[in-house]
């Protein structure tokens, strides 16, 4: 009954009520009715704090500290520096660029065809529906698929083969950075697709007929409306799959069996027994992600703010 | 009319090629994993696979670890989305921050955090798997929020809380006899993915050392050559199965619920 009390509480307490000389409720009862409407978040609040806020809390405290001391100290963010380490940032900014980049357009181009493109409705209704699972087929089953398609042994390296190709004499491999981009899209793509289609959808029929019928042309539509509309949106969802490439950990360690240098693989390493001999550098190693995913989540949430002015998602 | 046509072609251009990469993938592992026997195709690889039984084990641990997450997930979210939509709406700014979290701490990052802290007492958490379950939760918290709070939204649980209060209904009646049922659609998707995300975790259960059925999978692909295959297949019509579902039962395709945590 503790809740239904409380709302009884709050609806006699507006202070005409009380100025008519109905009877007030006392300050103690007034205060257990807030006591208990706020009670009942407190579960959620305190387990988000446990295992979300405590862990990269201590993360951040960690960074900054010393290791036998406990003492203040920006030596392990000064390690950072290590040769090995900006490395790993390098590769892990870089595979993620690219993959947004890639993702972003051909992932705008396809969601752009089902929306815009005038294809019949399941095509529309098959490629959102795959897309929903595909952007969750990520890690270990997903690196198998593309060992078995473009492995050493893999049926579309085996088809290229015959016909005279000969990707792995050609310098490719799937083991490398640019196997793991193509694997990559396999999740950056679909994420794409479901995030940009409502942008497209929410483009009104009505800004084409405006451009076309004061003479404007198919390409005078795309750069002059089009575009300067959904750039906030393109941009946002770009930085979605910048994020979301770098923070992926299963597939590439399933691929490369933990050989690729990216900062994931290095904390997964440190995890498994201090690969770099140095707690207080896996703190700031582990800090750094968090504040890149900080800077591109809040560059997603400003940029989806923008769009909100155009297109009512 | 010329440039409708050609529109269409274009689209239809674009709409193939895609379909070609994702397409192309599954056929070469599904046609791998039945190349087991020599010359024939067979379903041996998947004979192989379900003869195991640590993959009865694993996927049984996973399937228990998904029950665990899907019900503690929504005993926490359930009732504070309720209630924030009904009696806090001031606390949405907070919610919104914590529901980015996930995405912000990578489960890679998360596991660190979580050993360094739950490894030693006082909260001598890591040789339960309920730190693997909250660790679970955790991540899945954005899209249960979303998908919840959308379903709440939808539905004017103002009106249904004072009807069902003025019936004399307990707040644990109308949470769960009047405002529960309303919002099926949203907590059955919640659910389903949440248990494609958990089946096919891989970087917690690795790392926190749980014997589950993404480990599992890694594990024999060090030892076999066409059950890794067979058992992707497993996987991804696991995924397609628990999405499908989710789909049939009219969920709505929503953005926001993408910004889950990454794997």
């Amino acid at each position: 009954m503790a809740a239904a009390g409380s709302s009884s509480v709050r609806l006699l307490m507006p202070s005409e009520l009380n100025a008519n000389g109905i009877d007030a409720p006392t300050t103690a009862s007034r205060l257990w009715g807030v006591v208990k409407t706020w009670l009942v978040v407190v579960p959620f609040f305190l387990f988000a704090f446990m295992f979300l806020v405590l862990p990269a809390l201590s993360i951040t405290v960690g960074s900054f500290s010393d290791n036998d001391t406990g003492a203040f100290t920006l030596a392990n963010i000064i390690e950072l520096r290590r040769p090995s380490i900006v490395s790993a940032y390098s590769v892990s900014v870089r595979i993620s660029v690219v993959t947004a980049l890639l993702g972003g357009v051909f992932g705008f181009l396809m969601a752009w065809a089902v929306s815009l493109g005038q294809l019949p409705r399941w095509v529309r209704s098959a490629l959102l529906t795959f897309s929903g699972v595909a952007s969750n087929f990520a890690g270990v089953p997903l690196a198998f698929a593309f060992v078995a398609t473009i492995g050493r042994l893999g049926a579309v390296t085996v088809l290229l083969k015959a016909l005279g190709v000969d990707l792995y004499g050609a310098g490719f491999s799937l083991y490398t950075f640019i196997g793991l981009c193509l694997t990559y899209l396999y999740f950056q793509l679909p994420l794409m697709i479901l995030v940009i289609t409502p942008s497209l959808d929410g483009m009104k029929t009505q800004w084409r007929e405006a451009c076309q019928s004061l003479g404007g042309s198919t390409w005078q539509f795309w750069r002059f409306i089009a575009l300067p509309i959904l750039t906030p949106p393109l941009l946002g969802a770009m930085v979605l799959l910048f994020g979301n490439a770098f923070g992926a950990y299963a597939t590439a360690y399933a691929l490369t069996s933990g050989q690729i240098n990216l900062v994931t693989m290095v904390i997964g390493q440190q995890i498994s027994g201090d690969a770099l001999h140095n707690p207080g550098l896996g703190n700031a190693l582990a800090l750094g992600m968090v504040v890149i995913m900080v800077i591109s989540v809040a560059i997603y949430t400003l940029l989806s703010r923008r769009s909100a002015r155009w297109l009512n998602r | 009319m010329g440039i409708q046509k050609s529109t269409r072609w274009i689209a239809w251009l674009w709409l193939v090629l895609g379909a070609m990469y994702f397409v192309v993938p599954l056929i070469a592992t599904a046609e791998f994993s039945l190349r087991a026997k020599k010359g024939v195709y067979s379903l041996l690889a998947y004979q192989n696979v379900f003869a195991q039984s640590k993959f009865y084990e694993s996927f049984g641990f996973s399937l228990q670890m998904a029950a665990l997450t899907i019900i503690v997930g929504m005993v926490l979210v359930l009732p504070t989305a309720y209630w924030v939509n009904l009696k806090l709406p001031q606390l949405r700014p907070v919610i919104e921050f914590v529901t980015l979290l996930p995405f912000v701490v990578p489960a890679v990052v998360l596991a660190y955090g979580l050993i360094k802290i739950y490894s030693r007492p006082p909260l001598l958490l890591t040789p339960s798997p309920a730190l693997l379950v909250a660790g679970y939760v955790a991540l899945a918290l954005p899209y249960l929020y979303r998908s919840i709070d959308a379903g709440l939204r939808a539905i004017d649980i103002k009106t249904l809380t004072e009807a069902a209060q003025s019936l004399g209904a307990s707040p644990a009646n109308v949470l769960f006899r009047v405002i529960a049922p309303n919002l099926r659609v949203a907590l059955l998707s919640g659910a389903f993915l949440t248990f494609a995300t958990v089946i096919g975790e891989y970087t917690l259960a690795s790392l926190l050392v749980w014997p589950a059925f993404a480990p599992y999978i890694n594990l024999v692909n060090s030892s076999k050559v066409y059950e890794p295959s067979a058992l992707a297949v497993i996987s991804f019509l696991l995924t397609w199965g628990s999405i499908g579902l989710i789909q049939a039962l009219g969920g709505r395709r929503s953005d926001s619920s993408q910004l889950a945590g990454t794997r």
